[in-house]
């Protein structure tokens, strides 16, 4: 009850049918966002592939600009942009990067594939739009996701999984090096 | 209105410096690597000692027919010199050469994160040459240049992330706003690995692997020709401006100088970043290639442990101050 008060509180404060220019921006870079993770999936050409997924990322950079989340949008282009793209190309290239279209690129597996990538986005979806529902960011008030907020709740409310995820990590830098070792030593 | 010219006005401003520094510093480089080698450089292009070559080179570029390969495949071939070039056309909007907000293209929040990261994406341009010219030498290329690439963004992430923990913040302005004089020998291990790692991922001697002219004829770049080649040459130029720029601000103190006056914080900006370009192509001029396997170890068995010991450094230096 309180819940669709709010929302029609909301409703009339900004409306949904009159929107700002920031929430077209928002709309349209979302749109261009899913069609190259469309393509990204449906191409058969495999470093094409990739470089959607360029797009693909860049414009989720996008959207979080656009949600003052600066930050995480820097941090974003720079690690999956700027280092796990370039490691794809990198294997993409060591291994079998035809120009043009790759016959095998499909597996049989396609309806499988697809009836996961669909719950997981419906489960998403579901998620966001709960937790959600009516927040607005205040664009004119203070910046909401600027380092320095970011900082501060990560560090004081949210240290414990920070620290846990860090050695969750380290563990597993550490069991790539001792895999990759191994291997060698069997060769021989 | 105001606010729209504004804006006008200082994009137009860092295109204008984007077109003339990285021509400055090939012409320089022409000059300082001649008379290193006794010899005179150009000398007739423009009248007074050859100034107007690069000028003449660009003309001469103008002119050549574009061709793109039979086999290869033409929309990423085409695409990729505006990749390469395009990131440090924005990196150049976040550089402060002065104090205050006039002498910024535009204030980023997160500075450091926002130059590193856009000049990162640059990469993706030498690697979409590599792979769209359907060449070997391109393809050896373009695997180099990443290669390189994971190597070096490591180091120079941790150099950055030193400064950015001894200034508190991670805005370009807000660094040097909190810059001391005492900075210098502080964290001078972390300026030279950064340094040594921007060299690396703009693929400069001692670092040009990638595009090892006596190996694989010019890597990835190996079939470009005309106006899109020389695109590819300004963002090696541009590159070397964006890092003397970006260690100027990160390490030497930016618009800080002994001379301190006031309204003259941006000559002192240029003069550290010419200084820094000229030590680019000294290196250039002194220094033998690195072999592809003496590049992977200088990065991970000295770059990196230097970078974190720096690290280590300036956090127990700053908790020591406070």
């Amino acid at each position: 009850m309180a819940q669709t008060a709010q929302a029609a509180q909301a409703a009339q404060e900004h409306g949904f049918l009159s929107p700002t220019g920031v929430e077209i921006a928002f709309l349209l870079v979302g749109l261009v966002t899913l069609g190259a993770a469309v393509v990204t999936v449906t191409t058969r050409q495999l470093v094409h592939a990739a470089l959607w997924l360029v797009v693909a990322l860049g414009g989720l950079a996008v959207e979080y600009l656009l949600l003052t989340a600066e930050f995480i949008a820097w941090v974003q282009v720079l690690i999956y942009v700027g280092s796990v793209v370039v490691l794809l190309l990198f294997g993409l290239m060591l291994t079998k990067a035809p120009i043009g279209r790759s016959p095998d690129t499909d597996s049989a597996n396609r309806p499988v594939a697809l009836a996961v990538a669909l719950a997981a986005a419906a489960a998403l979806v579901w998620v966001v739009v709960d937790a959600f529902r009516t927040t607005w960011i205040d664009l004119d008030g203070a910046v909401q996701g600027s380092t320095e907020v970011t900082g501060s709740i990560l560090f004081r409310h949210w240290v414990l999984p920070f620290e846990a995820l860090s050695v969750l990590l380290l563990a597993a830098l550490v069991g790539a090096i001792v895999l990759s070792r191994k291997k060698k030593e069997g060769e021989r | 209105m105001n606010d729209v010219l504004d804006v006008a006005l200082r994009l137009l401003v860092v295109f204008a410096v984007f077109l003339v520094l990285p021509l400055v510093v090939g012409q320089t480089e022409h000059k300082v690597m001649a008379h290193m080698q006794g010899r005179l450089g150009p000398m007739y292009a423009g009248g007074f000692h050859g100034w107007a070559q690069l000028v003449a080179d660009g003309v001469k570029f103008a002119q050549k027919e574009d061709v793109v390969p039979k086999d290869a495949d033409r929309r990423v071939f085409q695409l990729a010199p505006a990749v390469a070039l395009l990131p440090y056309l924005l990196v150049l909007v976040a550089i402060p050469v002065g104090p205050g907000e006039g002498a910024v293209g535009q204030v980023v929040d997160a500075g450091i994160f926002f130059v590193l990261a856009v000049m990162g994406v640059g990469v993706l341009g030498s690697l979409m040459a590599g792979w769209a010219s359907a060449n070997k030498f391109s393809l050896l290329g373009g695997l180099r240049t990443a290669a390189q690439l994971l190597a070096y963004e490591l180091p120079m992430l941790l150099a950055a992330a030193s400064v950015a923990m001894a200034a508190g913040t991670v805005s370009l302005p807000g660094i040097l706003n909190a810059f001391e004089w005492w900075w210098l020998p502080w964290q001078i291990v972390g300026a030279l690995v950064f340094f040594v790692a921007g060299l690396a991922e703009l693929q400069r001697p001692p670092f040009d692997m990638p595009v090892a002219d006596s190996e694989i004829i010019f890597g990835a770049y190996t079939e470009y020709t005309g106006l899109r080649f020389a695109l590819f040459l300004l963002a090696e130029y541009a590159g070397i401006v964006v890092l003397c720029g970006l260690t100027t601000v990160l390490f030497l103190g930016g618009w800080h100088g002994p001379l301190g006056a006031d309204g003259l914080g941006w000559v002192w900006t240029l003069l550290k970043t010419a200084v820094l370009a000229f030590v680019v192509i000294w290196l250039r001029v002194s220094y033998p290639r690195l072999r592809e396997d003496q590049l992977q170890r200088l990065a991970w068995t000295t770059l990196v442990p230097l970078a974190l010991a720096q690290i280590a450094l300036t956090g127990i230096v700053k908790v020591a101050i406070n």
